[in-house]
């Protein structure tokens, strides 16, 4: 080298790295700080290299489901992205239930498997499965990688993909050779790919076109879903809705969007949605849906949903506007910034003529009073189970999370928690996966471990991932589960006795009272370390919430043993419009039909 | 009603699964599909004519659109775009029925391109309406094996697919 030669810059050659240390390094340069997961053959190398990691916490589930659910929980309730991490083969196909559970709610999810070598696929090799043929229809997208220089772009497309436009899940298989072999490790100075382009920011006259049916209508409604939670929208939307006066529904996968206590709001609509808020939409001239998609069990019957109303359809997914019902006006955005379009839309459009929708809220009004959401206690004399949830939530507060299971429980924690900010409800609402509540519960609470986390379950439910309460114990996640414990598949059984003559087949679960009350769920907690009491007794409630409330050194599970009779209600029963909506049993509301 | 839809993809594997998956799983009913080439590398061209109403078509083309290796989807209008399909056949030959073969061959504008003593392998190529006529007239000497592709499109004129995605 010549002296007059500038000095040459120094090295910047890449590290090179194995493909399991190039995960690993991938993951921390996207911010992840946890992941949940259980190692198996094909997934040994990056475990080994997780192992030394001191910036990702890794927590050992006891089932691959519960790392997928528990990645689930934590990205609910943080809005982060959750990271699920399993073998090759079964480890894998355990995984897919969280999948699809993630994929129905639009949640940001990483899967990471484990795959055989390269050249084994495609033999039956022992552990394999096509994985990323058996996700397909339950990703967003999905990865096999195969060579170790492909790990890092490919982990930056997938989380690119998992949290942007719709988030979802995406799942990256990694075969063993590609976690073995080494090459230099580049991480890509941005994720291009050509074919995802999601729009963020709508168009300008279709915003205008919505403002402007705002001010005309006469009964509009805001029909708001999950998207305003997973847009961070909730602060936007209080805005716009103050502005405009008009109602508000949210709907199960959105409770928490927009505070209960606010007066507009009228409660959640749908099956088991309140009688104003089912009526409201019905009887609407205006839907402004935002971030929802006219799911069957909001709808009813689809050509009897909301007959005499304009459509204005907000979705960042183009598919969902127009899959149900047709749009008058579409408007494809985030619903962060449409909001904020909207809001400023209309204030424009009403500067010279003010709608007034005086007469709707009358009339919405008249619906609130007459139809309040309630129950009845029970006549057995046994503990009514909608009144323990409600003093979970009054004991507990809104700042608590709320995980549920799905099922009877999981509609009265949806009616009868009070939901005041985004993040706090967390439940699967799309694809009513049994057993999410356990795993979530404890995913939300190590993204968010300075929050109370009840896991309100059912007796069912809690049967299907209550192993998962081994790794919160040790890992110290110190969950609180009420195990609303009515002794059956409850909401089955509640079909049985309203539509199958009362046939209860093979719907008890033999937990509760007057069963041999198989399992024992307090010796099983107790078994798992975690503080665990029964109560039977409504003068036991208050006192078993509030030790949950101050047992913070392990999990708790108490097991309130319910009457088995308490039914959900209001129902549109299925397959019929939502103008049938009963209040109670053999209690339908007048409701005006033009 | 049949539309026939050119998808502009990236030449990835199990992209011909996650299209084929998604007609399956939406319940859509695919006529004809051919895969092959685009003239840009990496990406391949994907004609497929499907069978739906005019709603279904939008949810068709906005499902396969949320496809992360899907990057242009366009709807070719009959009207202005040329469309073929191309197709081998064996049909049996004798020594009384070869000049009458040869003739609807010439007639047609195929080609042979096989001969054996007892068999013909004939090509053409045309649109769905002289392929069907063209077997119709070869249907009674025996044809013994058929091998079609499916539906080729492209639009008239100067405008290409690809420059639509890549212009700006």
């Amino acid at each position: 080298m010549s002296s007059d030669q500038a000095p040459r810059p120094k090295s910047t050659a890449p590290e090179i790295l194995t493909g399991s240390g190039a995960i690993l390094k991938s993951l921390e340069h996207l911010g992840i700080t946890d992941v949940f997961g259980l190692p198996g053959g094909a997934i040994m190398p990056f475990y080994d290299e997780l192992m030394a990691s001191t910036a990702i916490r890794h927590i050992l589930v006891r089932h691959e489901q519960g790392a997928g659910h528990a990645a689930e929980g934590y990205a609910a309730a943080s809005g982060k992205v959750g990271v699920a991490i399993a073998t090759s083969g079964p480890g894998a196909t355990n995984l897919v239930t969280a999948i699809a559970d993630a994929h129905m709610d639009s949640v940001p999810l990483l899967a990471i498997t484990g795959q055989v070598f390269s050249t084994s696929m495609g033999t039956d090799a022992f552990q394999e499965v096509d994985i990323v043929g058996i996700t397909m229809p339950i990703t967003k997208h999905s990865f096999l990688v195969s060579r170790p220089e492909d790990v890092p772009a490919t982990l930056a497309a997938a989380y690119h993909i998992a949290t942007t436009g719709r988030p979802g899940p995406v799942l990256v298989d990694v075969t063993k050779d590609a976690q073995q072999k080494t090459a230099p490790f580049i991480w890509p100075p941005k994720v291009d790919l050509p074919g995802y382009r999601p729009v963020i920011k709508a168009h300008g006259k279709q915003v205008q076109a919505a403002a402007q049916l705002l001010v005309e209508a006469e009964k509009p409604v805001f029909y708001v879903g999950g998207g305003v939670i997973r847009a961070e929208a909730s602060a936007e939307l209080l805005e716009l809705a103050t502005r405009v006066g008009a109602p508000i529904v949210t709907t199960l996968m959105a409770r928490g969007a927009f505070p209960d206590s606010n007066p507009l709001h009228l409660g959640m609509p749908g099956m088991h949605g309140s009688v104003p808020a089912v009526l409201s939409l019905q009887e609407s001239d205006l839907i402004i849906s935002l971030g929802a998609r006219f799911d069957d069990r909001v709808t009813g019957k689809p050509s009897e949903f909301a007959p005499h109303a304009k459509i204005v359809h907000v979705d960042i997914d183009p598919a969902e506007i127009g899959k149900i019902r047709a749009a008058d006006v579409p408007i494809v955005g985030d619903a962060k910034d449409v909001i904020v379009d909207l809001t400023a839309a209309f204030a424009e459009a009403s500067r010279d003529h003010k709608p007034d929708y005086s007469a709707w809220w009358k009339r919405l009004d008249t619906l609130r009073k007459q139809y309040p959401l309630g129950y009845t206690m029970p006549d057995d004399g046994l503990l009514s189970p909608q009144k323990i949830i409600e003093r979970i939530g009054e004991l507990s507060g809104p700042e608590a999370i709320y995980a549920a299971g799905v099922g009877q429980h999981q509609m009265w924690a949806a009616q009868f928690i009070k939901y005041e900010r985004p993040h706090a409800w967390l439940n699967s609402g799309g694809a009513g996966t049994m057993g999410y509540s356990v795993p979530a519960a404890m995913g939300a609470k190590v993204a968010q471990p300075d929050r109370v986390v009840w896991s309100i379950d059912g007796d069912g439910c809690f049967q299907m991932t209550n192993q998962e309460l081994a790794t919160c114990t040790i890992n110290n996640i110190p969950i609180k589960v009420a195990i609303i414990n009515n002794s059956s598949l409850g909401m089955v059984r509640q079909w049985q006795t309203l539509f199958y003559d009362g046939r209860h087949s093979f719907t008890d679960l033999n937990t509760g009272h007057d069963t041999m009350m198989i399992p024992d769920f307090v010796k099983l907690a107790e078994a798992y370390g975690c503080l665990a009491i029964r109560v039977t007794k409504e003068e036991e409630v208050d006192a078993a919430i509030t030790l949950a409330l101050e047992t913070n050194d392990r999990p708790v599970v108490i097991d309130f043993v319910v009457s088995r009779d308490a039914m959900v209600w209001p129902m549109v029963p299925q397959g019929v419009g939502n103008s049938s909506v009963q209040y109670a049993r053999d209690h339908a509301p007048e409701w005006e039909e033009e | 009603m049949s539309h026939v839809l050119s998808l502009l993809v990236e030449d990835k594997p199990g992209l011909l699964t996650r299209v084929a998956g998604l007609f399956a799983r939406r319940g859509f009913n695919i006529e004809s599909l051919a895969v092959g080439k685009s003239e840009i590398e990496g990406l391949s061209r994907i004609t497929v004519v499907v069978d739906v109403e005019e709603l279904p078509l939008e949810q068709v083309t906005k499902q396969l659109n949320k496809l992360i290796n899907v990057i242009k989807i366009v709807e070719l209008d009959p009207a202005t775009s040329v469309t073929r399909e191309h197709l081998l056949i064996k049909v049996k030959v004798d020594n009384t029925t070869r000049s009458q073969i040869l003739e609807a061959v010439n007639l047609f504008r195929a080609r042979v391109v096989d001969v054996a003593t007892d068999a013909l392998v004939i090509e053409t190529t045309g649109d769905s309406g002289k392929i069907q006529a063209f077997l119709r007239v070869l249907e009674p000497y025996g044809i013994k094996e058929i091998a079609q592709s499916g539906l080729l499109a492209i639009g008239r004129g100067s405008k290409s697919i690809t420059e639509r995605v890549f212009k700006n």
